[in-house]
């Protein structure tokens, strides 16, 4: 049966009409790509950057309370549960008393970070996001992919609106 | 100063022996010019292959190269190219026989860049008394000398594969002389219905007879005289300048790379090179041999240049040739990007056992309705 519909024509045979016909679609493409670049499928990347959904995990931030101090409370949990084994905090003591504790060092090694999400699960304090929406990470030397507490404060999140944002194929 | 600089030369140089050498001295510029405008277009057909293939697949292609900002169109990147290629290590592989290894890039290239020496690009012209040919050598053995100039090329590409002294080298070299070497019995068999509908074998008289009106309606172009000849020739010639889908010297998942394996640098891009000019040459023989060459369609030369003057005349049948060339140039890269490859086995049999037979019937078919023309 399958034999029977699979089997070329004389036509088809001679494989010159079926040339033909592939030529015929390749031009299709080319001519309206040709007449209609603005529309290309494609995203020209470091000029035009694709729309991530809010739910997109990438690099890290460390969340602030109104007077400027990390609203992380240096618990460890973030650092128990991270797969990777990435984040290290060092933890002290306000000098003005309370119970409270707050890392004197946080560090991030994106180079270990495999941006599973585990430590903003894990954090009871909402202290650690994964908000911000840069994924484009890379530089020139290890050091300044092992990101600081200093680095990863943020109060809010980075201005977006000058970028150039292509939404996906329609 | 200038009067007497004048005088001195008239002394010297009278204007019969001018006269005399003209024609010499015009050839030589024909020689020069030519292949410098084949050597800068492939440039330009860089340019087409990768901003053409880019728009048929749905993405704009190479255009980040810039100076000052104007990208042209991506037209940069091949001088890019050139740049990278020259500025490369220029490394030799430790078990390769030197000679032939530096030999090889320009034994392909030399005989691609000869071929076009037969091909008119218009019709001869004459200019305050100076007969302009344009057509670097006019020999009466044409296309022959096509034929065989162009078979050359196979010994670089064998010669490039055992002199890299590596295996995978002289694999690709193999199935590209097989394959070269059995496709130029196609190319050279499917021509001969025209060498009898012509009965002529010399480029520039072909194209001179293309100009005529065949029944009184078409021009007699080769491609409405014997159709099936242009359908076998250009399938072969793709097979002869290693193009898709008869790219089968190179094959990354089979050989590594093919024949040019063991080259980097600006010897790799000598192959390039010379796949693109060849590439050039077979587009020119078929515009030649079965699209009127230079001819304007039911406009011939007589009747132009009565029109157009003797200076217009051939820069109009150049701008005819050179739209019709580029266009089977530009048919290589759709094709390219339209068929997928043959196997090794399926390209052999639809040599000898499909194209081959049909060539030869072609011949026996041509010759009896010539016959029954001629009673």
């Amino acid at each position: 049966m399958d034999d029977k519909k699979n089997k070329l024509n004389i036509l088809e045979d001679t494989y010159f009409p079926e040339i033909a016909r592939g030529l015929k679609t390749t031009i299709r493409h080319f001519l309206y790509n040709l007449t209609h670049q603005e529309q290309m499928p494609t995203i020209s990347y470091p000029e035009e950057k694709r729309k991530i959904p809010e739910c997109y995990r990438g690099k890290h931030r460390l969340t602030v309370r109104e007077d400027e101090t990390p609203k992380c409370v240096a618990c460890f949990l973030c650092a128990t549960a991270c797969p990777a084994d990435c984040i290290k905090i060092e933890a002290g003591e306000y000098a003005g008393g309370g119970n409270e504790k707050y890392p004197v060092k946080y560090e991030i090694d994106l180079l270990r970070c495999v941006f599973c999400g585990l430590c903003v699960e894990a954090c009871p304090c909402d202290a650690i996001r994964m908000d911000t929406g840069e994924y484009d990470l890379a530089d020139y030397t290890r050091d300044k992919l092992i990101l600081k507490k200093e680095d990863l404060m943020m109060k809010d999140l980075p201005d977006r609106s000058k970028e150039n944002i292509k939404g996906s194929r329609k | 100063m200038e009067t007497d600089l004048r005088l001195i030369i008239k002394d010297y140089i009278s204007l019969e022996t001018l006269a005399t050498y003209f024609p010499v001295l015009v050839k030589i510029v024909l020689a020069v010019v030519f292949p410098v405008v084949i050597m800068t277009s492939i440039v330009v057909m860089v340019w087409m292959e990768r901003r053409g293939a880019a728009f048929i697949q749905d993405r704009p292609g190479p255009n980040r190269s810039n100076i000052m900002g104007f990208t042209f169109w991506g037209l940069l990147h091949p001088f890019n190219d050139a740049i990278k290629f020259l500025t490369k290590e220029a490394f030799t592989p430790s078990k390769a026989r030197l000679f032939f290894y530096y030999a090889a890039p320009i034994i392909v290239l030399i005989p691609a860049l000869l071929t076009f020496a037969v091909i008119p690009v218009a019709a001869p012209t004459e200019i305050l008394g100076i007969k302009i040919p344009f057509q670097v050598a006019t020999l009466d053995a044409g296309l022959l000398y096509i034929l065989a100039i162009s078979s050359l090329g196979v010994y670089g590409v064998v010669i490039a594969g055992w002199a890299s002294g590596n295996k995978f080298s002289l694999l690709g070299a193999v199935r590209s002389a097989s394959q070269m070497l059995s496709y130029e019995v196609v190319l050279g068999i499917s021509l001969v219905s025209l060498f009898m509908i012509y009965s002529d074998v010399e480029p520039s008289r072909i194209v001179e007879k293309q100009g005529e009106l065949a029944f009184g309606l078409v021009p007699a172009w080769g491609i409405l005289l014997s159709p099936l000849a242009f359908l076998l020739f250009i399938a072969a010639s793709y097979a002869e300048t290693n193009r898709n889908p008869f790219d089968l010297p190179e094959g990354d998942s089979e050989i590594v790379a093919g024949y040019h394996l063991e080259y980097g640098g600006m010897k790799f891009s000598m192959f390039m090179m010379a796949e693109y000019i060849s590439m050039v040459t077979m587009s020119a023989i078929v515009v030649t041999m079965f699209f009127g060459g230079y001819q304007i369609p039911f406009l011939p030369t007589a009747s132009l240049s009565r029109l157009a003057g003797p200076v217009f005349a051939p820069l109009l049948q150049i701008c005819a040739f050179t739209f019709k060339m580029a266009f089977f140039i530009w048919l290589y890269i759709w094709v390219r990007w339209t068929l997928p490859r043959f196997r090794y086995d399926q390209v052999m049999k639809l040599c000898y056992l499909n194209m081959f037979p049909l060539a030869i019937f072609n011949i026996f078919i041509t010759a009896l309705i010539l016959l029954l023309i001629a009673k």
